[in-house]
């Protein structure tokens, strides 16, 4: 059974209709890419996901719909969202940041086992836990927010262009962090990212929307041989 | 000499009280962008309750407890029933309703008990404190109890998880949501700590200023004087712009403008702090990058 599953998501900010029905489904321990243009609703995909926005249709999050409901219900089911623009908590210091995103858990031993890995995943973020977040750099506050998202111990992550203003060192150390907590943890991902080709080469399963349509979706490995994709998103 | 000294210390007193309904002002403000003009009308009411109680026969302290949670009750509740359907509506809307609280709590004072003046009891002796000349020990009492009011909300902000999800809902609430606060509730629970704190204002001003229905009236203006001076998003700088009002409040009204004209050293602190430094003495520059 698909750990989520959406039929027929439509999303409006006000009068504008953005998504016009959206099909999709995220397995179990899957990594999933959602690919298109700038202006095609990646991010107001995951927004309708969240309840953060105005949204219809069916959304089942191991098999209990949450379309409707709360965006703090939503999160507390077991989803995190690495929002577009990072959602720092700019007056609050690195380390107050992370222990927000584990503030629904009760089990505080495990919270700070949880804060000494994600240090240790990104010893720049240790350096500077006492700082205010907001005078972090733009790639450091990009590491403090997937780290945010971590604390949650998610079963699903919702990331929007996580890799948006890192040096392509990290943008490696980061595919390879994602790659080990999908692996390790068993946390499924679904991927919202303007490089394409990394995004397919860890995904299982890619879908590409156009303009709040699915147009394409299947297989990562049969999308990234995918003519029209190759051209547009992949470059040669 | 003492005469001076005298007045700087009974201005320390008032001015503990400008701080706690200042501090109150900026937690609301915080997360309203608005100041929440009824604040010393909701300590008015709060500080009636206490004398119904003491009244009533209750000891000073109990009622004071009991008018604390009242008062905390009463703001959870405002906000969820008065505050919340009118939370996206245009700023000048919500200001109406401020206002209309306001008038509705000081009319439903002087209905339920009068206009007429009343006495409100200290709970310190009467007999100065220490046998030290300057201070009766009402305003040693009020400085005190001031004190423990801001460091138990410091300690609560600072190192609680609940404090520190109140701050983040204050600057960031849809980051906030996505971690899981409620943030209604935390919107709620402000307003009941804005409004227990007024409460303990109101009781500690009342002693002096006596128990009217508008007695709140121009202390909340020194507040407001203090809660911009001090900078109207900065916790701290409320406190400090507190006792920096009552210090300046008392001092003025002694040596300078009489004591007729106090009020407009409030005034004239508003109107000066807005046009040189619209941010307050401590006023936060945010930092962040895009
Ligand atoms: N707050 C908003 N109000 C109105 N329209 C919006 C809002 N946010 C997004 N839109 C519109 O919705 C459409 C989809 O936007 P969305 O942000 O989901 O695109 P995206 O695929 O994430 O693009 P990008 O690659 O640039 O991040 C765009 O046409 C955009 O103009
Ligand atoms: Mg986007």
């Amino acid at each position: 059974m698909a750990l989520l599953e959406a039929k027929g998501l439509r999303a409006s900010y006000g009068p504008t209709r953005v998504l016009h029905g959206i099909d999709f489904a995220i397995d179990e321990g899957s990594i999933t890419a959602v690919l298109g243009a700038n202006g095609a609703g990646k991010t107001t995909t995951l927004r309708a996901l969240c309840g953060m926005v105005k949204t219809e249709g069916d959304v089942r999050f191991g098999g209990a719909r949450i379309d409707g409901r709360l965006t703090e219900d939503i999160v507390r089911l077991g989803i995190a969202h690495v929002p577009d623009g990072r959602g720092t908590f700019v007056n609050l210091t690195t380390e107050e940041n992370l222990r927000l995103g584990a503030y629904t858990r009760k089990d505080r031993a495990a919270v700070e086992s949880d804060l000494a890995r994600i240090f240790a995943y990104f010893p720049r973020l240790k350096e500077r836990r006492r700082q205010q977040a907001g005078t972090l750099s733009g790639g450091e506050q990009q590491m403090l927010a997937v780290s945010r998202a971590l604390m949650l111990r998610p079963k699903l992550l919702l990331l929007d262009e996580p890799s948006f203003g890192l040096a392509p060192l990290l943008v490696r150390e980061l595919f390879e962090i994602m790659r080990t907590v999908n692996q390790r943890e068993r946390v499924s991902i679904l991927l919202v990212e303007q490089n394409a080709a990394m995004a397919l080469a860890l995904a299982n399963r890619a879908y590409l929307i156009e303009t709040g349509r699915v147009v394409l979706s299947g297989a990562a490995d049969e999308i990234r041989r995918d003519d029209a994709v190759r051209r547009s998103y992949l470059g040669y | 000499m003492d005469a001076f000294i005298h007045q700087v210390l009974s201005g320390l007193a008032t001015g503990g009280i400008y701080a706690s309904l200042a501090l109150a002002l900026v937690m609301i403000y915080q997360v309203t962008r608005l100041v929440n003009f009824a604040q010393g009308e909701m300590a008015m009411f709060s500080t009636y309750i206490a004398w119904s109680l003491i009244n009533a026969g209750m000891g000073y302290w109990p009622a004071f407890l009991l008018t604390v949670l009242f008062a905390f009750a009463v703001g959870v509740v405002i906000e969820r029933v008065v505050i919340r359907p009118v939370e996206n509506a245009p700023v000048l809307a919500i200001v109406v309703v401020f206002i209309a609280l306001l008038v509705i709590l000081n009319s439903a004072t002087g209905w339920i008990y009068s206009y007429t003046i009343k006495t409100f009891p200290s709970p310190f002796p009467k007999e100065p404190l220490f046998g030290n000349k300057y201070m009766s020990s009402h305003e040693l009492g009020a400085i005190g109890v001031t004190l423990v009011v801001l460091v138990l909300l410091y300690v609560f902000f600072r190192f609680t998880p609940l404090g520190l999800a109140m701050r983040a809902v204050a600057q960031n609430p849809e980051s906030s949501r996505l971690v899981g606060i409620r943030v209604g509730w935390m919107l709620a629970l402000g307003w009941g700590l804005a409004a227990a704190v007024g409460a303990v204002a109101g009781m500690m001003i009342a002693p002096i200023v006596y128990l009217d229905p508008n007695m709140m009236g121009g202390i909340l203006l020194y507040a407001f004087a203090a809660a911009l001076l001090g900078g109207i998003d900065s916790p701290g700088g409320a406190v400090i712009g507190g006792f920096a009002v009552g210090v300046l409040e008392n001092v003025l009204g002694a040596y300078v403008i009489g004591n007729d004209l106090k009020l407009s050293v409030a005034l004239g602190l508003i109107i000066g702090v807005l046009l040189v430094r619209p941010s307050g003495l401590f006023g936060k520059v945010n930092v962040s990058r895009v």
